[in-house]
């Protein structure tokens, strides 16, 4: 899977859990720019991306990840 | 109902997804009941909450919450709290863990010292939220620990963490036995089911504070929900059963009966025969059955009739077998029973029947059957039937179902319907409100849809308050004929105020239609309103999508309408001369 193909299915994922279709991820996309995204979503988002890529990550990868950019690198090198 | 929230689900799907399901259950229906639900937590309850709403959404209710801060359950549930106060909870869930628990005994401890202070923490909370909110509690067990220190020792001696947490379930259940309006969500089961360790990871709990893993928790909602929704009378109240490759394997109008599978002889007809044990437990809780199978009539009696069939004829209610469509012979059972077809569940292995029953037929469900060693997970994981209460009516509602059928059958032999009505050799039991009775009082409330005024729902502490209240004319009625008894089927609320009683509920069990029993009720109803002075009743009407039947009620009754607004509520009144003529001539009212 290319770094482009882990990106597009994230934004799926987050259009999913936000239930906003109009959601576009960049690398720098945090929780400041998405209404919603608080710690608790945070929790259903990683939830959801292990479900979706079929992997778990353990707490000192998922504790200071800061953008999705660095979620998309962590999957990267999970693959 | 949404087939997403269905067992067997996908709790990935749903969790991702909630957003979205809870708009489309939303935008489905506009009939829901609003309940408010008060979660006191123990860890971090946020997925627990937006679980339990899809669910209960699915059954009808719209909750609202109250969610305690972070593992504030205790504080919460023993002091003053003008927000839980001011938001006047219908229920109480406390969602407590092993996580929770407060000490562990060692090798050197007072052991029994140790079980009681922890027991009698949660005795603590009962009773206060008891005094502070009298509603229905639902309080988790414990699911057994992550790791056992002495290994299998652990369940056996008293020092384990294993042994520990099983005796204080039991002074749970203990509890439970002992109190009304408490219910037992299982963990310990549904740890299980969903599998100790994978539920037990500890990652949950130190990343996020999650006492169980966040996957499992769709399942452990599904369970909240459905004690809710058995609490406010939203449980199913019967099956209706297809029958080839469903009761049994293979086709009978082709195998004959010699050839379908059921019985000890080979693995297929075991599995068979397991499914129809299990189908034929659910009539001691009162859940009835019922036979919609494409079929010649005699070719289904005669597969019932297979010596190996531990279901026989007897065991059903309505049983249609015929080339009909599958939903026109559903709806049929659910008329000649006087159920809506949404209390009843579809089980056939065939997609497209389910389809069409489904489709046409609005709010009924059909388990997804693959194959026959699922059936039974499919359906017993569904909590359909989830028992809150069990009272004396629900264990013989079988029994009164067959004794309508008879009735019906007397019924034809009559030409003039109140020689047939005298032949019945009615007697009523008509009296205040009692203790014995509250359950069964409140549970008729909660069940009522169709013959109901008012739609008023009442949970066992409202009936006890009412009793107690001199402020109420409170009324229960029961009724026994020559066939059987009927046990409690009318419950009559007036709310005296000032010179006039107002009637806040009049309802009646529908297997008790066209009896007269109404009436007896009316003339009780105005014998204690002249006992009080009181000279004129107010009934109130407002239309629902099932009270249909009840529309022209105070009308018969010899009510007069004195207004009616444009969504078609109306208030009724009935004053009351002296020379009032009792309206029942065919029930023997008990004094």
């Amino acid at each position: 899977m290319t770094r482009e193909e882990v990106m597009k299915k994230l934004n799926e994922i987050f259009c999913n859990v936000f239930d906003d279709e109009s959601i576009v991820l960049k690398d720098e996309t945090n929780a400041n720019d998405i209404e919603d995204w608080d710690s608790l979503e945070q929790i259903n988002l990683i939830v959801a991306i292990e479900n979706e890529f079929e992997m778990m990550f353990d707490m000192a990868e998922v504790s200071d990840l800061a953008n999705v950019g660095e979620m998309a690198d962590l999957i990267m090198s999970k693959l | 109902m949404l087939k997403e929230l269905i067992y067997p689900f996908d709790p990935n799907y749903i969790l991702e997804n909630k957003r979205k399901l809870k708009k489309q259950l939303l935008e489905d229906s506009n009939s829901f009941v609003e309940k408010k639900i008060a979660i006191l937590g123990g860890s971090t309850t946020s997925a627990i909450r937006q679980m339990m709403e899809l669910f209960l959404l699915n059954n009808g209710i719209k909750p609202s919450f109250y969610e305690s801060e972070y593992n504030k359950f205790y504080e919460d549930a023993m002091f003053d709290n003008e927000e839980l106060k001011n938001f006047a909870p219908d229920i109480i869930y406390i969602c407590t863990t092993n996580r929770n628990i407060t000490k562990y005994p060692d090798l050197n401890s007072d052991v029994d010292a140790l079980l009681n202070n922890e027991y009698e923490k949660y005795n603590g909370i009962w009773k206060s939220l008891k005094e502070k909110y009298n509603c229905p509690v639902i309080q988790n067990n414990f699911e057994l620990p992550y790791y056992r220190l002495m290994g299998n020792k652990d369940a056996s001696d008293i020092h384990g963490k294993v042994n520990f947490i099983s005796r204080l379930n039991m002074l749970f259940y203990e509890y439970a036995q002992n109190n009304e309006n408490f219910y037992i969500c299982d963990i310990n089961y549904i740890s299980a089911d969903y599998g100790l360790k994978k539920w037990s990871d500890p990652f949950y709990f130190h990343m996020y504070k999650y006492a169980m893993n966040v996957n499992a928790i769709p399942y452990l909602s599904f369970n909240v929900a459905n004690i809710i929704k058995s609490i406010f009378g939203k449980n199913k109240k019967g099956f209706v059963l297809d029958l080839d490759n469903t009761l049994w394997g293979g086709v009978i109008g082709d195998d004959g009966v010699e050839g379908i599978k059921v019985g000890p002889e080979e693995p297929e007809g075991q599995v068979y025969s397991e499914f129809q044990r299990y189908l034929k437990e659910h009539k001691q809780l009162g859940v009835i059955l019922n036979i919609d199978s494409k079929n010649e009539y005699e070719n289904a009696i005669a597969g019932l009739k297979h010596p190996d069939s531990e279901l026989s004829e007897d065991d059903f209610v309505e049983i249609k077998a015929n080339w009909e469509p599958k939903d026109r012979n559903f709806e049929q059972i659910a008329k000649d029973i006087n159920l809506l077809p949404e209390s009843l569940v579809f089980v056939d292995d065939n997609p497209a029947e389910r389809h069409i029953v489904t489709e046409q037929l609005k709010g009924v469900v059909a388990p997804e059957l693959d194959s026959v060693e699922h059936y039974i997970e499919y359906i017993d994981r569904n909590g359909f039937f989830e028992v809150t209460t069990l009272s004396n009516d629900d264990l013989k509602r079988n029994e009164m179902y067959k004794q309508n059928a008879e009735r019906a059958k007397a019924e034809a032999s009559f030409s003039n319907y109140k020689d047939y009505l005298l032949s019945l050799k009615m007697k009523g039991i008509i009296k205040p409100f009692e203790p014995l009775y509250i359950e069964r009082i409140s549970q008729l409330s909660n069940k009522s849809n169709q013959y109901n005024l008012t739609t008023r729902r009442y949970t066992v502490s409202d009936i006890e308050k009412i009793a107690e209240d001199d402020n109420y004319i409170t009324l229960y009625g029961k009724l026994i004929d020559r066939f059987g008894d009927n046990g409690l089927v009318s419950v009559v609320i007036g709310h005296i105020i000032e010179d006039k009683c107002h009637i806040d509920l009049w309802i009646m069990s529908c297997r008790v239609l066209k009896r007269d029993l109404e009436y007896a009720m009316m003339d009780e109803l105005v014998k204690k309103c002249k006992e009080r002075n009181i000279r004129e009743i107010r009934g109130y009407y407002y239309p629902t999508a099932k009270n249909a039947m009840v529309k022209d009620f105070y009308s018969l009754q010899g009510f007069s309408k004195i207004s009616e607004d444009e969504k078609g509520n109306s208030e009724w009144s009935y004053v009351i001369e002296d020379d009032y003529k009792l309206k029942n001539e065919v029930i023997e009212v008990e004094d």
